[in-house]
């Protein structure tokens, strides 16, 4: 993974030396809250209900355990000993001090790590595949790009005060794990046909209030065009992009505005007159940054077909975990491990300190010391050996961290919600629990299938709720929670927005609504298909009638 | 409000009338867009510098060609969070070549000067109660960037690669 | 009841009937009436602008069991701690 040279070491040091100083003048009272609340943002730090929050970025989703680690040190010196993984790859922590916040981001940078542009209205987080650079089914490793744009990002000073904020998603596989149709830009690896690596440019995806799939603005880019490119999509958002109303500021606003013909036109325009000046990335660049996403010293193994098949027919549990959390990698011998954070009953995405130094200590043993965080809310070791998966599943098993749900129903993502968060109108980690208490047989997850559910407690949708294959959002009625359902969103490279079911559920009606739609979905099915496929094909219909019944329900 | 040009407290030798109903007879003066179009040939025979002020929703692109005109481009901060101005600082310098004084006005503030000297700004009407001492923090904040714009320091990518 | 955030560490604090704040609703001063509400108020942007805490607010309390407690479930969950992970509201 990435090391930092002396030039990235020395800026993220003057950075902490800048907001101890930004920190220092507001407690002194030389900022107001109005003129701080930026600076303190693009250092990752929210005022929420209980106390601030920091997000701290794990860069395209890449972790060492030393990180690792230090993320376990700060909950348990800074905070109450867990840590929240989310849907853009980052960590969060609930009661941080302001007044310890230098001091907490100098013990990040001292391994690496940061939390700057983590929010605020700038480039955040450069998201991508968790299984990147593993993948079988994987064009190219899409991490060198990431870093590349991460470090043309960061405290860019043209664009660290756009109208709102900007996320950035590459995927270097057609099966898209990153979600990039939903960010406000959107990377696709593809061939040329010289068969050259290039990217399908997206603009003007995102979900919130007004969700958008992305649309392509560009067929193929070459890589050495990257930055240019993008920096011509940003300066035309950064000029045209709507600030008289923070709904409405967003890039895929104005894209879908003017339309994206128009947008085009003017992207490049802008680029006609910077492609070939001092953004090109040089390929010495390319190869330096490459040089730290080389793959670790693999042995030369074969696969461990006979082993696992053996382990497998003698154990019932660990051939469940295999099937469904066991990832194929692209060399032999060699596997992807899911570790769930998506035990019944517990907050998606939460894990303790404790655990934190656990997995941190099975990623040195079993996974030459990385780990890779999803954006859906679970851990990742990519490296680890075929023989050695029943050790490993034994003591993932003994944490609490292999429930073999991965991508099944129980596998919620959910955002923090009104327990935590100051923009919410709803809890949505008690709906989770309710959810995963209400689907604990693991056959049956198995023969409901491939099923993602999404739980957001405000429009803001850091749920992704839009695009799950249920979508739960938590609305405020008259002071009461209430949970809307849409069906039938996705993620992928077939990205599709959800249909809203019906009128808001009350909290103690939606794990039998659930249920209801999942029964409905087992005797309409052909073939196995999944449900987001048997929804595609009957529509919403049947699913509505089965959970409001011939009349809808007055909420 | 305290003026700072090249690095020092300056005095403005500018009168800014882009607000005003009356532009004053004589002397170097700063005006709004919509008074050069008004009045473009009356300013051009006063013989003193001209200024153009831009709204934060006015981009440099339709006066480009007048910029040989101007002395001084003025752009607006109306809030320090309109970043819109670092885009038309920067399309000034380096797509027009604007080489005249380029400064920033509105609210101004120490945590934006970094931003606003890295993308052409030399001049500010600084929102401080020190602004030198202000000047030179924010000047001290960073001995290493990564974005090339206009203001000619190498990036980290440059410097690795030996300081070309 | 007045209720804010303190600025250096950001833990939710009361009005107590000192004017200082207090990290426990039960300290915390119960306001009747508008005009009372209103000076307490002032009270409280004064402390704002002094660096003190950010953003105090008004809030609705009713006693329940002889404790005061928020009528809006938000202003309960940043009094009592988060719903879920309930062995996290004490340090």
């Amino acid at each position: 993974m990435y090391r930092y040279d002396e030039f990235d070491a020395r800026f993220v040091n003057e950075r902490v030396a800048q907001f101890r100083r930004q920190v220092k003048r507001r407690l002194a009272g030389e900022l107001t809250e109005d003129q701080f609340r930026p600076l303190r943002l693009m250092n990752g730090l929210y005022l929420q209900l209980h106390a601030y929050m920091l997000r701290v970025n794990v860069p395209y989703g890449t972790l060492s355990s030393k990180q690792m680690r230090k993320f376990a040190h700060i909950a348990r010196t800074y905070d109450r000993n867990f840590g929240h993984f989310t849907t853009r790859q980052n960590i969060q922590y609930n009661w941080i001090k302001l007044e310890e916040t230098p001091d907490i981001l100098q013990h990040l940078a001292d391994v690496e790590v940061t939390a700057i542009q983590s929010s605020g209205n700038c480039v955040r987080n450069i998201t991508a595949d968790q299984y990147a650079g593993r993948a079988k089914d994987e064009l190219a490793d899409p991490r060198v790009y990431c870093e590349v744009l991460r470090q043309y990002s960061f405290l860019h000073p043209e664009f660290s005060y756009l109208p709102r904020k900007f996320k950035i998603a590459v995927t270097g596989s057609p099966n898209d794990r990153a979600a990039v149709a939903v960010h406000d830009i959107g990377l696709r690896m593809h061939k040329n046909q010289q068969g050259e690596i290039g990217f399908e440019v997206l603009v003007g995806g995102g979900l919130g209030r007004t969700p958008y799939i992305g649309q392509t603005i560009r067929k193929w880019l070459a890589p050495e065009h990257l930055l240019s490119y993008v920096e011509a999509i940003l300066r035309v958002y950064n000029m045209l992009g709507r600030r008289d109303n923070i709904h409405k500021a967003r890039i895929k606003i104005i894209v879908n505005q003017m339309g994206i013909d128009k947008y085009r036109e003017l992207v490049d325009k802008e680029w006609e007159a910077t492609k070939d000046g001092a953004l090109k990335v040089p390929e010495e660049e390319i190869r330096r940054i490459n040089a730290y996403f080389a793959p670790p010293q693999y042995e030369r193994l074969g696969d461990a077909t006979d082993l696992l098949q053996r382990q497998r027919a003698a154990d019932r549990a660990f051939d469940r975990w295999a099937r469904g959390n066991v990832v194929e990698h692209k060399v032999p011998g060699y596997a992807i491990v899911n570790v769930s954070l998506k035990a019944p009953g517990k907050a998606p995405g939460d894990i303790t300190a404790d655990k934190m130094d656990a997995v941190a200590d099975l990623a040195d043993r079993y996974s030459f010391g990385e780990i890779r965080v999803s954006h859906r809310q679970n851990l990742v070791l990519v490296d680890v050996k075929q023989a050695d998966l029943h050790a490993l599943w034994r003591e993932l098993t003994a944490l609490e961290l292999a429930t073999p749900n991965l991508g099944l129903l129980s596998d919620i993502i959910c955002c923090p919600g009104l327990d935590f968060c100051s923009l919410a109108n709803a809890r949505s980690i008690p709906i989770a629990q309710d959810i995963s208490q209400a689907f604990t047989d693991l056959d049956e997850l198995q023969k409901i299938g491939q099923f993602t559910i999404n739980i957001s407690g405000c429009m803001n949708a850091c749920g992704h709720h839009h695009v799950g294959h249920i979508g739960i959002l938590g609305v405020d009625k008259r002071g009461e929670e209430f949970f809307q359902l849409t069906l039938g969103g996705s993620s992928d490279q077939h990205a599709s927005l959800g249909d809203r079911l019906g009128p808001g559920l009350p909290q103690a009606d939606v794990p039998a609504a659930i249920r209801k739609i999942v029964d409905t979905y087992l005797v309409i099915r052909q073939h196995n298909e999944r449900f987001l496929d048997t929804y595609r094909r009957v529509g919403i219909e049947p699913f509505k009638g089965a959970v409001y019944g011939s009349e809808t329900q007055a909420a | 409000m305290a003026l700072i040009k090249d690095g020092k407290l300056a005095t403005d030798a500018f009168v800014d009338a882009s607000a005003a109903t009356e532009i004053p007879a004589a002397g170097p003066v700063i005006v709004s867009v919509e008074q050069w179009q008004a009045q473009r040939a009356a300013l051009l025979t006063r013989g003193t510098p001209l200024g153009l002020r831009l709204r934060s929703d006015q981009s440099p692109e339709p006066i480009a060609a007048d910029l040989p005109h101007f002395a001084l481009v003025a752009l607006e901060f109306p809030k320090f969070r309109d970043g819109r101005a670092y885009s038309y600082a920067r399309l000034l310098r380096e797509r027009y070549q604007f080489n005249g004084e380029l400064r920033a006005v509105g609210e101004v503030l120490l945590e934006q000067l970094f931003f606003m000297l890295r993308t052409g700004f030399d001049a500010f009407e600084l929102q401080s109660a020190d602004p030198l001492r202000d000047y030179r923090t924010a000047l001290g904040d960073f001995s290493v960037w990564y974005q090339p714009t206009g203001d000619g320091r190498p990036t980290a990518m440059q410097l690795r690669r030996g300081g070309r | 009841m007045i209720i804010a955030n303190r600025l250096a560490d950001g833990v939710v604090v009361f009005l107590d009937p000192g004017e200082k704040w207090d990290p426990s609703i039960d300290s915390g001063q119960l306001i009747d009436g508008d005009t009372e509400a209103e000076r307490l108020l002032a009270v409280a942007k004064r402390h704002e602008a002094e660096c003190r805490v950010v953003d105090p607010t008004l809030i609705e309390v009713e006693i329940q069991n002889g404790q005061p407690r928020p009528t809006a479930m938000r202003e309960a969950i940043r009094a009592f701690g988060p719903t879920v992970r309930t062995d996290l509201t004490e340090v």
